[in-house]
């Protein structure tokens, strides 16, 4: 397998938000900012290399009937992980995030993943996948809150860029900015994906 | 592209209509001068100046898209003047020029051109635009200026009074001055005579037909009637609720936009009532004093499938048994 074509297919091409439109709960609800986005992209990130890694490795035991639950069951291990670890270290965050740390479970992303590539791969490539398709999901989230934060509330990762009386989009912070940015989001995405193909 | 394009074409006999897109937007533009010059006399120059700003940016950025993009678009056909001006009239007389730049922008950006362009848009655009800026700058968007202040004192539009004070605080308050446009509100939402002055013309040229705004200021009144019944000193009388606010705007010339309205006889008649509910809802029970333009942007919503559920009969074509 390309580790090139690997890697632009999972930031661009079929990028879980932009192109495959998978996890978007989570998406539009947890990236009001930058900061958030991220902190969502990297949990997700982990829990993806972990449950993709430990499927991998055990795909020639879990037997085809009970897969989907036995996905879960390890897929839940790495969410608590996460979300036991998240509280210790960065409380702030973790309240944030709120319940979207422990619905990174029930996230199509990572049983997508599970059920498309690591059930069927060796393990250092399924690494590889969750860790590429993981980044690409953060890089989506990260953009997405990084827009919604400077027009929402003239902040980036908290340093305000305007001064504090002047006015921001509120509908950026909200629902409706969410969507209405991810869609500039998919056409420019979109472009860039067409582009790398047409280079091949 | 445009050589390639199909055209459909009804069997015969065929007439020239002698109307285009560009007359017709023109020619509606026209008729709403009377409720624009009603503003005028209530709110001054300033109502003027919003107006202007409004028409110039949203002409000035659809040419801008047409020079800098693979569009085509005709930006003089009139329709994105339409739009400014119908953006106007949804801004109170106040509004800084930086709102009516970032209105126009949405509206024409977000509302028409995304969709590809005017009679592909879902939404329509003044509607997108108003509830955009009511969302994200709510202290400007509800700062009214009183009617016939010269010393820009603002103050509360007769449904922002109704939701905060109730309805007794509008006990004094004359029926006919709220017809002739007597109040605080947008540009659009004093005048319910004008409005419906301009309208008549419309009807008269059939540019619009009356079921819509007919279900719509209908389904408003029975609706808010019903609750008057039920306790008049709680909510206001149907006709405070048909005179104030956008419902005349709304049922005239927002709901009857060609592109965003149903095709069908069936369809126009649950549009117009889904209008005319949503708004009585929305302002006897929701958060926000007025729900007009939420009220038709949500409908707008509907359009494909009632177009689609609710055919017209055709001629000459049996029932299926």
């Amino acid at each position: 397998m390309n580790l090139k074509e690997n890697m632009i297919r999972s930031f661009f091409t079929e990028n879980p938000v932009t192109g495959l439109l998978l996890g978007l709960c989570p998406t539009l609800a947890t990236t009001t900012s930058a900061e958030n986005g991220l902190g969502m992209g990297l949990a997700t990130t982990f829990v993806l290399i972990g449950s993709n890694v430990v499927i991998s490795l055990l795909r020639k035991q879990i037997p085809d009937r009970v897969r989907i639950p036995a996905f879960i069951v390890i897929i839940a291990t790495f969410v608590t992980i996460v979300d036991m670890g998240m509280q210790a270290t960065m409380y702030d965050l973790h309240k944030t995030l709120g319940l979207f740390i422990p619905l990174i479970v029930v996230n199509c992303i990572i049983l997508g993943r599970a059920e498309a590539f690591a059930s069927k791969n060796s393990i250092g490539h399924s690494f590889l996948d969750g860790l590429f398709m993981g980044l690409g999901f953060t890089m989506s989230l990260f953009i997405l809150g990084a827009i919604r934060e400077v027009l929402g509330s003239g902040q980036i990762f908290g340093y305000a860029l305007i001064p504090a009386d002047w006015p921001t989009i509120l509908i950026f912070v909200l629902a409706p900015g969410a969507f209405i940015t991810l869609g500039f989001m998919m056409v420019g995405m979109n472009k860039i994906s067409k582009l790398l193909e047409g280079g091949n | 592209m445009p050589e390639n394009r199909p055209v459909f074409v009804d069997s015969s006999p065929l007439g020239r209509a002698g109307e285009s897109t560009r007359k017709i937007m023109y020619t509606v533009s026209l008729t709403l001068v009377p409720a624009l010059g009603v503003s005028v006399w209530m709110f001054g120059f300033e109502a003027l100046r919003v107006l202007l700003l409004a028409a110039v940016f949203c002409v000035g950025i659809e040419f801008a898209a047409f020079r800098f993009s693979s569009f085509k678009i005709d930006s003089l056909d009139g329709s994105a003047l339409l739009t400014g001006i119908l953006l106007a009239m949804n801004l109170p007389a106040n509004a800084p020029w930086w709102l009516i730049l970032v209105g126009s922008l949405v509206a024409v950006g977000l509302g028409k051109l995304v969709f590809g362009g005017l009679g592909q848009n879902i939404f329509n655009p003044a509607l997108v635009a108003r509830v955009f800026l009511l969302i994200s700058f709510p202290v400007q968007m509800t700062s009214w200026l009183k009617p016939g202040a010269v010393d820009g004192s603002t103050g509360a539009t007769p449904l922002g009074i109704l939701k905060t004070e109730g309805a007794g605080a509008l006990a004094q308050t004359d029926l006919l001055h709220l017809a002739v446009g007597q109040m605080g509100g947008s540009l659009g939402e004093v005048s319910a005579i004008a409005l419906l002055l301009g309208a008549a013309w419309l009807f008269y040229k059939k540019y619009i037909t009356w079921e819509i705004p007919v279900t719509f200021m209908g389904a408003v009144l029975v609706f808010s009637g019903i609750f008057y019944l039920i306790n008049p000193a709680q909510y206001a009388s149907p006709l405070f609720h048909l005179f104030t606010g956008g419902v005349m705007l709304g049922a005239l010339y927002m709901a009857t936009d060609m592109v965003t309205s149903p095709l069908t006889f069936k369809g126009k008649l649950i549009f117009g009532i889904g209008c005319g509910f949503f708004t009585a809802l929305i302002r006897l029970f929701g958060a926000y004093p007025e729900g007009v333009s939420f009220a038709i942007l949500f409908m707008n919503a509907f359009v494909p499938l009632l177009d689609r559920y609710f055919p017209d009969k055709k001629f000459g074509v049996l029932k299926n048994e």
